[in-house]
């Protein structure tokens, strides 16, 4: 079997468990794809000219996006490229990632957007840029929304920050609702998080470190939620951390405001006492919380409340994260072990149906983001994640694709991996 | 409790705080301190027993009797030391803290003692490099020595801690003094209770095994000891208290508060102290005040730190 990137006219699949809730698709057999296509599903005769992948105890479903990611470029190529992302994103299963404005310069003009896409040609993971709230991401005054739309822009947002005022998310609700966009708030109130590199709770005050309130979140989130229902315009809630997020979330819904959410794979599964070390690797914005929180996160995931699971993943360089915890920058990997990680812990114990997790990881987030729906069935385009569900692995930060090495995940045994992915003709096989 | 954590004195490595340190390392310690101060009393106040050892102390952050105590430790036990002062981080003049430790390492000195800014700073050296770390002050997280000083002049002027009843008064949020003798004198049995303006008392302060005294007088009829903390000026600037003014009439500790609690009450400073401030002089310079005696007492603490975590060491190396 070729391992790596190729790209092959025909590829067979075969003896994979298909598994497609969408389309009602659940079992073993092969799948042909012929230019791009998929052009059958079911046991198919050997065949002469074509890739085959053999499946044999791999699980083979519709292909995941990660609507949550930092590319790092342009401007911080040292953390990461948009080829070492997509490297990530393709080894942690991804076929189609939506990457954060701040870079720099931040994506507020269609050169940008441009030039981001550029990057990933020729790469089996489809890059989508997130746009500006505001230009520059100076939460002045909104950037150029139409314009990026235009480029194909869906989803605009300040992430790694809240859009500034009240003022500015009412108006870019209101104009981007015009094109169906979405806004992404990185939910925070600076004036209550400034300075927080943890919780606030039990465990910062033991540890000495400044803390970060579950309300700093909550009010941003309480705001947004009444300006969406006011302006009738979309909101999305990235990295929903708190027991009280989802409570707020969870009423909105209820009264039929559009709002959505979606959680990372590390507030589900870390806490804050993990800060204990003093280990950078740890350190996040919004901040790991306590268990009850992470609780409150599943129970909302499996409720639908949360939507969709996002990786907001984050690199950082070694030197930039080997300092004083106060000093380091929040953030950490999550394209790699993400799918790992939801397997081992959620749906490797029952608490997650395997379901769910396609439709939070793929299904949802494309959803919200405007993109067409991925289906295994005769007539799609090949959007492909090859997923060996029992295979046992530790993750080692020094084997991953990304151009950083800031996991918390180092040295967890994990179960449940992807192997490979396939877009159109293209495909990468571990 | 880490699961690191030392279960008995010869696996102390470092000293990175009270936090999970066994009641008998740190009663250990004390005791050792109390060998220690006779040996101050002596006409020549030396020992030989760190002969050989070089110890660095890096202040990243000022101080003044800290450095000089340990300075002082150091000597009293005949190590070899060197010192480094630099205002602010590290990251500041384009080196890594990390960077800048390492190369002194390098110098092949067997001890850091190290303060800075930033709380976990020795945690995250201990990690990283093999000379042992005493932490001389993290940042608002623990000040150990500190800690255990107050503690051995506790048990000194009172003749126990278990079921001493101990009152922590000022800016518990934001010091290290604090949570070092919140978590040494809970672990070795007294009761702790903190007082202070509701914007410097951290949330979930209870969790620390602690209770919140609601006003000073409540407190000071309580307590046997009051551990009076220095109010960090730049607190003002950060809204966290109104005025001087407004302070000083709630929590500064007069000769007023101490005659209406009507008991003898130990009072200490981990200083430096603004008189008129968290303290008025007359109680600072007054009968029960021993707040000199602290500062004597921690030469003799910091001898017992490094003597057990570099002597045993020693010892070994010998045998």
């Amino acid at each position: 079997m070729k391992v790596g990137l190729g790209e092959a006219d025909r590829i067979v699949v075969r003896g994979a468990r298909v598994f497609d809730p969408q389309v009602g698709l659940d079992r073993v057999t092969d799948i042909l794809i012929e230019d791009g296509v998929i052009s059958s599903i079911g046991d198919l005769s050997p065949s002469q000219q074509a890739q085959v992948i053999s499946g044999k105890g791999w699980l083979v479903v519709p292909g995941l996006y990660d609507m949550h990611v930092h590319l790092r470029e342009p401007g911080q190529e040292h953390k990461e490229t948009v080829r070492t992302g997509c490297a990530a994103a393709m080894a942690g299963g991804f076929t189609g990632v939506a990457c954060m404005p701040n870079t720099d310069p931040p994506i507020d003009s269609p050169g940008v957007v441009r030039f981001i896409r550029e990057q990933a040609t020729g790469l089996p993971v489809e890059v989508y840029p997130v746009g500006c709230v505001t230009k520059g991401r100076a939460g002045k005054t909104l950037a150029d929304m139409a314009e990026l739309a235009v480029e194909g822009v869906t989803a605009f947002s300040d992430d790694g920050a809240p859009v500034a005022t009240a003022g500015l998310m009412r108006r870019a609700l209101e104009y981007a609702a015009k094109s169906g966009a979405v806004i992404v708030e990185h939910a925070e109130e600076p004036s209550l998080t400034s300075g927080g590199v943890m919780h606030e709770s039990a465990a910062s005050t033991r540890f000495g470190l400044p803390g970060w309130p579950a309300v700093g979140e909550e009010i941003c989130i309480a705001r947004d939620i009444a300006l969406a229902e006011y302006t009738g315009g979309r909101l999305h809630i990235a990295h929903v951390s708190t027991a009280g997020s989802v409570a707020l979330i969870r009423e909105a819904k209820r009264r039929g405001i559009a709002v959505t959410a979606e959680v990372t794979p590390h507030h589900l599964t870390l806490t804050c006492e993990l800060l204990s070390t003093y280990d950078s690797d740890y350190k996040v914005n919004p901040p790991l919380r306590e268990s009850r929180d992470s609780e409150a996160l599943l129970e909302g995931l499996l409720d639908g409340t949360i939507d969709a699971i996002a990786t907001d993943h984050a690199p950082h360089a070694r030197d930039e994260k080997e300092v004083e915890l106060i000093s380091a920058p929040f953030g950490m990997l999550g394209l790699e072990t993400a799918l790992g990680v939801i397997l081992t812990k959620f749906v490797q114990t029952n608490r997650l149906p395997l379901e769910r997790l396609i439709d939070a990881m793929t299904v949802q987030p494309r959803r919200i983001m405007g993109l067409p729906p991925v289906r295994i069935e005769p007539g799609a385009r090949a959007n492909l994640t090859l997923i060996a569900p029992n295979e046992d692995w530790v993750v080692d930060r020094s084997q991953q694709s990304s151009k950083s090495i800031n996991t918390p995940f180092h040295g967890w045994e994990l179960r449940g991996r992807a192997k490979g992915v396939i877009l159109g003709q293209q495909y990468y096989l571990a | 409790m880490p699961d690191s954590a030392p279960r008995d004195s010869r696996e102390l490595r470092h000293m990175l705080g009270l936090d999970g340190l066994a009641p008998a390392i740190m009663t250990e310690i004390l005791d050792t301190a109390g060998t220690f101060l006779e040996v101050l009393d002596r006409p020549i106040p030396k020992v030989p027993s760190l002969r050989g050892v070089t110890v660095a102390n890096l202040f990243f952050e000022n101080s003044t009797r800290t450095r000089l105590s340990f300075e002082l430790a150091e000597k009293r036990l005949s190590a070899d030391t060197v010192s480094f002062s630099a205002a602010g981080s590290s990251v500041s003049k384009g080196e890594t803290l990390l960077d800048t430790v390492r190369n002194i390492e390098a110098m092949k000195v067997d001890a850091v003692v190290i303060r800075h800014g930033a709380s976990g700073v020795p945690h995250f050296l201990s990690q990283r490099i093999d000379a042992a770390v005493i932490n001389a002050g993290d940042g608002t997280h623990e000040h150990p020595t500190q800690g255990l000083l107050d503690i051995f002049t506790l048990r000194k002027e009172c003749g126990r801690i278990e079921g001493l009843k101990v009152l922590i008064l000022g800016d518990i949020a934001h010091s290290r003094v604090a949570r070092s003798n919140i978590f040494g004198l809970t672990a070795l049995g007294a009761e702790v209770k903190v007082c202070g303006p509701a914007t410097l008392i951290p949330r979930n302060v209870e969790s620390l095994g602690v209770e919140v005294a609601s006003d000073l007088d409540e407190g000071l009829k309580w307590c046997d000891a009051v551990n009076v903390l220095r109010l960090q000026l730049e607190r003002m600037n950060q809204g966290l208290i109104p005025s001087l003014r407004d302070y000083q009439r709630q929590f500064g500790l007069t000769r007023e508060h101490l005659e209406r609690a009507d008991r003898e009450i130990v009072v200490l400073h981990p200083g430096p102290m603004n008189r008129g401030v968290e303290i008025d002089s007359d109680v600072a310079d007054g009968p029960f005040s021993v707040i000199l005696e602290q500062v004597t007492h921690g030469v003799a603490v910091r001898m017992a730190v490094l003597f057990m975590i570099l002597g045993h060491e020693r010892e070994e190396g010998r045998g």
